[in-house]
């Protein structure tokens, strides 16, 4: 399992080559990425996203170790950046293996549910009508409640 | 004294992201509470406790959660990663 925070942007491609390359136990990977998505409107400038150093490490390593007791998980990856986004710019990404697909799919799942609602980020969003803070939405809380 | 850290727009309402706290509350609403009292910036940004998350010591707690030993307290809105 590895966790990065980072204010820099990554190589998706190369992550999830590198990712898979290094795996000698498992026959599948699965990979989710996350970008800056534009508002309605398409008047995003940017995201600015903050996050909570030292919690947010120890919340992911929890997050992946319940994933780990629960599937067949060999090794997973989570890359997310903290800083100024444009709209486009990747803002995270999760890669899973697993011996099959099933579990690289389903904890991939869990681990972007539970990131979204239990990893101390926030962001916020620079319009032309100004600056707001995203707020959580009751659907992703909601998401949590299958896997319970 | 506790460390005492803000984030989001709880940290723009209080206007600092860390302060240390010379406190003797029992709990996270203790706490809450001898904030409140202070100044207009805290009673604005504690004014819903529902809308507000608590980490102890870097662990999501209940404001319930006792203060005992703690080193660390953050006070921010419900996350929003991915």
């Amino acid at each position: 399992m590895t966790v990065r925070i980072q204010a820099a942007s990554f190589d998706l491609g190369a992550e999830v080559q590198g990712f898979a390359a290094k795996q000698t136990e498992a026959g599948a990977v699965v990979n989710f990425t996350g970008i800056v998505r534009n508002t309605a409107a398409g008047d995003l400038d940017r995201m600015e996203i903050e996050h909570y150093p030292g919690m947010t490490e120890i919340a992911l390593a929890g997050i992946d170790a319940k994933a780990t007791q629960r599937w067949s998980l060999k090794d997973s990856l989570i890359i997310h950046r903290f800083g100024t986004l444009r709209p486009g710019d990747m803002i995270m990404m999760v890669a899973t293996a697993s011996p099959h697909r099933v579990d690289a799919f389903e904890a991939a799942q869990y681990l972007m549910d539970y990131l979204k609602s239990r990893a101390p980020f926030w962001k916020k969003e620079f319009t032309t009508d100004g600056a707001e803070w995203v707020e959580a939405k009751p659907i992703d809380e909601k998401a949590l409640t299958r896997w319970q | 004294m506790i460390d005492v850290l803000y984030f989001a727009w709880v940290r723009e309402r209080i206007g600092l992201p860390k302060e240390q706290v010379e406190t003797t509350a029992a709990t996270v609403a203790d706490l809450v509470a001898e904030l409140e009292l202070r100044e207009e910036r805290y009673a604005a940004a504690f004014e819903d406790i529902s809308a507000l998350r608590v980490a102890v010591d870097q662990e999501l707690c209940d404001f319930d959660t006792p203060l005992a030993g703690v080193r660390e307290v953050a006070f921010f809105p419900p996350m929003t990663g991915g």
